[in-house]
């Protein structure tokens, strides 16, 4: 019997505590029927990176709120591909201005996802990439 | 993609991740890298973590595997199981929440997995990703249930040591005295021991395991299940904690204890697998319609569930 299912890790780098939206993508991905491994609060880049090894994950959803991004999310990309796991996806939700989000897809951002974001957007998206 | 198992026995870390999640997926390949895993096993002490949700499994683990780290140059393994639902075969798997102190060390592995349906607080694959682990040289696995109520006591059948973690306030004397969860312990804890309520707790665990001594007499094997207060999240009662695990080792290693919850750990092992092989060969020959429509005679009145089981499998 093979059964494959999509696992995401979603995590929150840098020192904000705004979770909230960590958390309903998280919830979101579990209705959709996804494994979701849920790291909690102020992650460093090689945190993140040991958990996505650790736990073979498809995708990597980082949350930031903190204005961090251009620091943060290359040191993730960085430490993934260090680690041999260049080709897990990684995508971006908080609030991202639209250079940013463009400069991030360059290096290999799948997604970046801003307030008002509809997570069956997100589910699709993900779905479509992994599935 | 194959995971060769000599790159697990090497120590890549990434190697050992996917295999875990080819067991998990029961892709075919990685019956064969287990296979040639397994005469590399045996080495590893499993310490079983189980209890009610909330009662501090997760804290509790994420210290003992820093105490154990710190007592020597040897790997931890983790596995950190949660519920799958239901409904969507989803999971939220937060175990690592309360164990970031472990991410960055290089001598500990965490893996979060979900019951995909597994009934008993484990996961299909626990067993055979504790093999894995084993193999790849991980000294003590520590394997964390699901948030356990009554009867989730499969971990029994997997640990050397099993400790089931309550927390104050959840019950009296009588549900101390209930059958199933308690009785796996091998160490009771009673995690929050700074709460208000934790000695009572405590003190009728104590007397629920003395009133079995008074009826049934010492256990077989002559281990007396200790009951320590523990304060995970503060880190008070730890150091106990860890001499009784080691106690309790060198109890099973001096008795026959240890060869029997090997032989116990196969033996569940062995039925799993064949049940799970007698079903998917079963599986291939009846179609998913001809169930549907046994269930249809059940739900309508026509066939005794017992009577539809037997037309099936007669088919």
């Amino acid at each position: 019997m093979m059964v494959k299912k999509i696992r995401v890790l979603i995590a929150k780098p840098g020192l904000d505590g705004h979770d909230r939206g960590a958390k309903v993508i998280a919830r979101a991905l579990r209705d959709a029927g996804m494994e979701v491994i849920y790291t909690g609060l102020r992650q460093t880049p090689e945190m993140i990176a040991a958990a996505a090894l650790q736990e073979d994950v498809d995708a990597v959803g980082i949350s930031i709120l903190s204005g961090a991004h251009m620091t943060l999310v290359p040191r993730v990309l960085e430490q993934l591909k260090a680690n041999g796991q260049g080709a897990v996806h990684v995508f971006v939700g908080g609030i991202i201005p639209k250079e940013d989000g463009e400069q991030m897809r360059k290096m290999g951002v799948r997604f970046v996802y801003g307030p008002g974001t509809s997570t069956m957007d997100v589910v699709r998206d993900i779905q479509a990439l992994v599935g | 993609m194959a995971v060769t198992a000599e790159s697990v026995l090497a120590g890549d870390r990434l190697a050992l991740s996917r295999l875990i999640t080819q067991i998990e997926n029961g892709v075919q390949e990685s019956r064969a890298t287990l296979d040639a895993l397994f005469p590399y096993t045996g080495n590893a002490y499993l310490i079983g973590v189980t209890g009610p949700s909330g009662s501090g499994k997760s804290t509790l683990v994420n210290q003992l595997a820093l105490k154990l780290a710190q007592a020597g140059d040897q790997r931890i393994g983790i596995i950190a199981v949660d519920p799958t639902s239901p409904f969507s075969g989803g999971a939220l798997l937060g175990d690592r929440v309360r164990m970031s102190d472990l991410f960055a060390n290089p001598n500990i592995f965490i893996r979060s997995m979900a019951t995909r349906g597994a009934l008993g607080g484990l996961a299909r694959a626990a067993d055979d990703a504790a093999y894995a682990m084993d193999a790849a040289g991980y000294a003590f696995i520590l394997i964390e249930t699901v948030g356990a109520g009554q009867s989730e006591v499969e971990i029994a059948k997997l640990a050397h040591t099993t400790i089931v973690v309550e927390a104050p306030g959840l019950g009296d004397d009588v549900q101390a005295g209930k059958a199933g969860l308690l009785e796996i312990a091998d160490i009771l804890v009673v995690n929050k021991s700074d709460r208000l309520g934790a000695e009572a707790s405590a003190r009728a665990l104590e007397n629920a395991l003395a009133l079995g001594v008074e009826i049934n007499g010492n256990s077989d094997d002559g281990w007396q299940v200790p009951v320590l207060r523990v304060s995970a999240l503060h880190g008070e009662g730890l150091p106990e904690l860890v001499d009784v695990i080691y106690s309790h080792r060198r109890h099973l290693q001096d008795d026959r204890g240890w060869a029997e919850r090997k032989n116990r750990r196969a033996r569940s092992g062995l039925v799993r697998l064949l049940k799970e092989s007698l079903y998917t060969a079963w599986q291939t020959q009846v179609s998913e319609d001809a169930v549907d429509e046994m269930a249809a005679k059940i739900a309508g009145g026509a066939l005794s569930p017992e009577q539809a089981a037997k037309r099936l499998l007669e088919t």
